[in-house]
């Protein structure tokens, strides 16, 4: 498939037009979909009312935005008014918003066209789209294996070619993940550069929208169109979307990329030996490589699995089959209420919302969820101290390739350790970008990680596209 | 240093949180869960006295805007995804022992 921004703009000349797009788009979700079971919901009626009007406004002249006719993919948690929306949960099923996320607003306003609901691990909780209540994905590159997660359809849509760009939402790594295990690029802005408004809310100090995309000026080119403030977002930064895609090529000479030691300690030898040679690759290119260690990033994993799920229990809460969604009818209303959430969730959600509960009730609030506050601002401390000494950080997105479906499922602990180094970015509020570089077992590609303070995402986008021509992508 | 979770632990929080556990879920989340506050354990044991506690990233303020009418969602739009309605409103099973 060609990038995105190539279809942009012969969409925008009249080389090619949306509705030609969007049909080459389709033709590919039809051909892979029931196989690998990406998409929960295509919406060809809309993308086909969309891409028209998109080549509505080319043939009257008008500007017709950054991402024209450019066919895209959106996570189930992202509300799309009028769209079947689940979150990948049984308690959604058949739930249809009455209003759109402001990320769709600015996408069609950018000419983009939506072509339906990915596939995600049950309310964003997974790492390998295996909880979803609907099927798992699988890995378009290996179907045997995991698209890791929670993003794992977006991710999928874009590595089999069904759509160049595509949203996913990162809580823990739920971007990063499952773009390494894909071949992608995957991005987690910093916090509040993403309005949250209409995206259903797992860990909402922790979550944020990003773009997956196959190479860096396409991410850089959504971040873009998806970024800057919105007052229906009160965690949303106060400035407007920063320029990225005019500095994809500004390079890394004179930068300082840290090396961190707890950000690949533990991942699989090939792992650690393509993030070495990322930072051969970026001194080549001018930077210095300073060698450095983050002790408390070891802390990040255990922060993350009480402050996570204590979010995610309070904002699960809502699900009482009162307002939308399931209801599984019974005497009284309490009864109601846990007859329908006993039904309407699956097993990971209830661990998770069981974990959060037990977090924040009496007797271990001081234990586990305070002392995992106290945790999250000595990591944040860390990292600011490590930004005195690097402009940005480097290590592995995830320890290994992609795993075999099935083998972590029985073991929720295991799952999380796929998180151990994508975590301690959400907790920090700050920014991060997985690029692909090199392969590793069975020819499955590995990503590395770039890391950066709040509102750093140019100089990681500068640096993650040196790192793509290194490894002989143009 | 927490304790050790045990069965009638996992029972009592699945009951705050409205959510109904068969004998075999009981011992199988006790045992997950078990494990996941065992590796919580390292930071359980931190001395972390004088740190103060980050709920969020940036610090939240309040966000205030002018009270203005404006427009919201049309109750109909909103009722029609609702499991049951009545008069224009969400209906629910009887909420006490009321007589109906």
């Amino acid at each position: 498939m060609r990038s995105a921004l190539d279809i942009a703009r012969d969409v925008r000349s009249g080389a090619t037009t949306a509705e030609n797009e969007m049909a080459t788009s389709l033709a590919a979700i039809r051909a892979r979909n029931d196989e690998l079971n990406v998409f929960l919901f295509v919406d060809e009626e809309g993308a086909l009312d969309a891409a028209r009007r998109v080549d509505e406004r080319v043939t009257r002249g008008e500007d017709v935005g950054a991402l024209a006719g450019v066919p895209i993919a959106l996570k189930d948690n992202l509300c799309q008014s009028g769209v079947p929306t689940t979150a990948g949960s049984k308690i959604l099923k058949g739930w249809r918003p009455p209003y759109s996320a402001t990320v769709v607003g600015r996408l069609l306003d950018a000419g983009a066209v939506p072509m339906g609901k990915t596939n995600m691990d049950e309310f964003a909780m997974g790492s390998s789209t295996e909880t979803s209540a609907f099927g798992p994905t699988r890995n378009p590159l290996n179907v045997e294996r995991v698209p890791g997660g929670s993003s794992g359809g977006s991710a999928s849509a874009v590595a089999a070619d069904m759509t160049p760009l595509s949203l996913g939402s990162d809580t823990g790594g739920s971007i990063r993940q499952p773009a390494a295990l894909c071949g992608l690029v995957g991005v987690k802005p910093t916090y509040g550069l993403v309005s949250r408004y209409g995206l259903i809310a797992f860990a909402s100090s922790l979550d944020q929208i990003g773009p997956f995309a196959k190479n860096v000026a396409d991410a850089a080119a959504l971040l873009e169109v998806i970024a800057g403030h919105d007052p229906m977002d009160s965690t949303s930064l106060p400035e407007l979307a920063p320029s990225l895609l005019s500095h994809v090529n500004d390079g890394v000479a004179g930068k300082r990329v840290g090396l961190v030691r707890e950000l690949f300690d533990g991942a699989a030898d090939e792992v650690v030996a393509e993030v070495e040679r990322a930072a051969e690759a970026l001194r080549d290119a001018g930077a210095t490589i300073v060698e450095l260690s983050v002790p408390e990033i070891h802390l990040g994993l255990s922060a993350y699995y009480l402050i996570a799920p204590a979010e995610a229990s309070s904002n699960l809460a809502r699900y009482d089959g009162v307002r939308y969604g399931l209801r599984v009818d019974a005497d009284d209303v309490a009864a109601m209420n846990e007859a329908t959430r006993t039904a309407g969730f699956g097993a990971e959600v209830k661990r998770r919302i069981m974990l959060g509960t037990y977090a924040l009730s009496a007797g271990y609030y001081d234990a586990y969820y305070g002392q995992a506050l106290k945790v999250r601002t000595q990591l944040i401390d860390a990292f600011r101290r490590a930004y005195l000494e690097a402009d940005l950080l480097l290590g592995a997105t995830a320890p290994t390739v992609a795993f075999a479906i099935g083998e972590k499922t029985a073991d929720p602990m295991a799952m999380y350790l796929s998180d151990v180094f994508t975590i301690p970015t959400n907790l920090a509020g700050d920014a991060a970008i997985s690029v692909p570089f090199g392969t590793g077992e069975a020819d499955l590609p590995i990503g590395v990680q770039l890391l950066g303070p709040g509102r750093s995402e140019a100089g990681l986008f500068a640096a993650a596209r040196v790192l793509e021509l290194a490894d002989g992508r143009s | 240093m927490a304790s050790s979770l045990r069965r009638e632990d996992v029972a009592k929080v699945a009951k705050l949180a409205r959510l109904t556990l068969s004998e075999a879920e009981l011992d199988e989340f006790t045992a997950q869960l078990g494990q996941v506050l065992e590796h919580a354990n390292d930071i359980a044991a931190l001395d972390l006295e004088g740190v103060v506690a980050t709920a969020h990233p940036f610090g939240l303020i309040n966000v205030v805007r002018a009270d203005e009418r404006r427009a919201s969602l049309a109750r109909d739009d909103v009722l029609a995804m609702a499991p049951d309605t009545q008069d224009g409103r969400f209906a629910v099973p009887r909420i006490m022992g009321e007589a109906p």
